[in-house]
């Protein structure tokens, strides 16, 4: 019965497969791919082309694979398989964030699984050289700088190793030197973003790794050098979508939409997900957003709710070299769960800036979790928790022990803080105690002093006299390593593309 | 008749937009009631800064989204992702005191 079942889907594919051919006849099929050649083989002008010349290139459209919204997130082998079906023109997938926060760009570590980044990646290699279809990550290793580069590329070998697969792999670190930042610094040529507060030699200095997001330019060189698989290190994430099309004359304002919108994958899909597969397919004059999995459809709404998803202007996107601008963009459902898009512009903006991410190590913190019960003392839990503090404080500074004390109170104020507006108390608070010191030994100590402080103290009107808090662990205090912080989140003007130097390195046997 | 903005709303949700903003978003059911919102500006500064204990100069802007029916809220957080003392690095659970805005509707 399963059988029958797959050769009836086999023959319906060989069928689709004919129908394409009658549709052009061999000949024209030749002249097509020579004059896409020719388009690769061109220089880097990033010329627009005739809208309706690129429909004749590519009569389906150019489409583009985009498996999942982070790489590592999983996605499931069905709709990859649905879209590879697709015949795409290019598999792109977005690999980082600063979402996580400071710490995996200061550490040098990836915030995604090894495991999955590999698996997910197994089957975009695989497929993607069978079907010679080009591959391109960005933001290695969530956060791109070198480690995180390396951390991706030895994976990447890993998997070339065990799958026999051989190629051309491109990589294109976005290290910003630390001279070049500095020098930036001293002529003034770094600009905070809103609310960042004006960073200073010190902070230059002490980041591990600078990094900057780039745009397409660095990625239309490596397919210009026939890299196959191309591996970026931090970088505009729609870029690594909108590259390839752009090289080849696309509208850059809707290819790079596009790849905005793209890079989310089917985040941007009802219902959503961050692990599942999406087409996009860009036209001359518009792009298309397709499902590759039945279960979601896009809708205008979703669609356009999208762009307002983690920016701050959903009229006015900002990346390396210009703005795309959204003032006259339309959504329209096509009726069969895609949606089409038009009207997104890109506007250079000179002179050219990136923007560029560091943080800096600042501490080591020890963390202990525990509850309250006691209605008196929740009662009094903010007044408590100073006088702790204080005499804390000032133990640790006869001992010449210098750190901070947070507390995270949950029931209370632990997800707003001093913005929480309500200020009712639970039955139970959940207290978290945070201790950060300059080492991890000073981190232990603030951390275990105040935890044995506040079990014991005797607050006003205390009636349970045994011990203020209950710990659901043996041992109750946790160290969790160095703490980092944001550093530098400023524009910096590029006088060249220079800053990003691609590598090329054969992996396996030449073809 | 007071309404409260969960009648009105399919959307309420925060996020960071980068690691010094916060962003929030109110997405209307449709475009009647986002009409109704930005004529009246129900979604102002002056609320803003009530609900969110920020100067207004602590508001980077309140944008109208016609394309889906919404409002754009992005404010400066408290500190920095990540920072100590932080209590959300994504930012995604500060939508909560927008949950509280009633206007006035004859429906």
């Amino acid at each position: 019965m399963k059988e029958k079942k797959h050769q009836k889907e086999k023959d319906k594919k060989n069928k689709k497969a004919i129908h394409r051919k009658s549709t052009s006849t061999v000949r024209e099929t030749e002249e097509r791919e020579g004059r896409k050649q020719k388009l690769l083989n061109a220089a880097l002008d990033l010329e627009r082309r005739d809208p309706k010349e690129l429909d004749r290139l590519f009569p389906e459209g150019f489409k583009v694979l985009s498996p999942t919204a982070i790489l590592g997130y999983g996605f499931p082998p069905e709709s990859f398989f649905r879209g590879i079906e697709r015949n795409p023109q290019l598999i792109a997938v977005d690999g980082g964030s600063t979402d996580p926060g400071p710490y995996y760009l200061g550490a040098g570590k990836s915030f995604t699984n090894r495991a999955f980044v590999k698996r997910d990646l197994r089957f975009m290699l695989v497929e993607g050289l069978k079907h010679q279809i080009p591959v391109v990550i960005g933001t290695a290793g969530g956060s791109g700088a070198l480690p995180h580069l390396e951390w991706c590329k030895e994976i990447i070998l890993e998997i070339a190793k065990e799958e026999g697969l051989s190629f051309q792999l491109g990589i294109i670190p976005a290290d910003i030197p630390k001279p070049v930042v500095l020098k930036a610094f001293e002529e003034g040529a770094l600009r905070p973003l809103p609310f960042v507060p004006p960073v200073n030699r010190r902070a230059i200095e002490e980041s591990p790794y600078i990094v900057a997001q780039f745009g397409v330019e660095p990625i239309i060189e490596a397919h210009r050098k026939g890299c196959e698989v191309i591996l970026c290190g931090r970088c505009f994430d729609p870029a690594v979508f909108a590259a390839l099309p752009i090289m080849l004359g696309y509208d850059p304002g809707l290819a790079l939409h596009m790849g905005k919108i793209l890079e989310c994958a089917a985040i941007a899909a009802t219902p959503g997900s961050g692990a599942d597969c999406v087409l996009g397919i860009l036209k001359g004059d518009c792009f298309i957003l397709e499902s590759l999995n039945p279960a979601r459809v896009f809708t205008s709404a979703s669609t356009a709710a999208h762009t307002l998803y983690e920016k701050s202007d959903p009229y006015h996107l900002y990346g390396p070299g210009g703005m795309i601008n959204l003032e006259k963009t339309t959504f329209i459902e096509l009726g069969d769960g895609r949606v089409e898009v038009r009207g997104s512009r890109f506007e250079p903006i000179q002179p050219y800036t990136i923007k560029l991410e560091g943080s800096r190590p600042i501490g080591f913190r020890t963390i202990c979790l525990a509850g309250v019960r006691d209605p008196i003392m929740i009662q009094g839990i903010d007044g408590i928790l100073e006088e702790v503090r204080a005499q804390v404080s000032s133990l640790m500074e006869k001992e010449g022990i210098r750190g901070a004390i947070y507390f995270h109170l949950y029931g209370k104020n632990g997800v707003m803080g001093s913005r929480e507006p309500i200020q009712s108390f639970g039955h139970e608070l959940g207290v978290l105690i945070d201790a950060i010191g300059e080492t991890q030994k000073d981190a232990d100590t603030l951390c275990s002093v105040t935890r044995s402080t506040l079990l014991h103290y005797g607050y006003k009107g205390r009636i349970a006299t045994a011990g203020n808090l209950a710990f659901p662990f043996s041992p109750s205090d946790t160290p969790m390593g160095e703490v980092y912080e944001f550093s530098v989140y400023h524009l910096m003007e590029i006088p060249s593309q220079r800053l990003f130097p691609l590598k090329v390195e054969q992996v396996g046997g030449k073809g | 008749m007071k309404r409260n903005i969960l009648d009105v709303a399919r959307v309420i949700r925060s996020k960071n937009s980068g690691p010094y903003e916060l962003t929030l978003d109110i997405l209307f059911k449709d475009r009647k009631w986002y009409d109704l919102f930005k004529n009246r500006k129900i979604v102002n500064e002056e609320l803003i800064s009530q609900l969110y204990k920020v100067k207004q100069d602590e508001i980077l802007g309140i944008i109208w989204f016609e394309p889906v029916s919404a409002v754009k809220i992005t404010i400066r957080r408290p500190c920095p992702s990540g920072s100590p003392g932080d209590t959300d690095i994504y930012g995604a659970q500060q939508h909560a005191p927008l949950l509280g805005i009633e206007f006035e509707s004859e429906e």
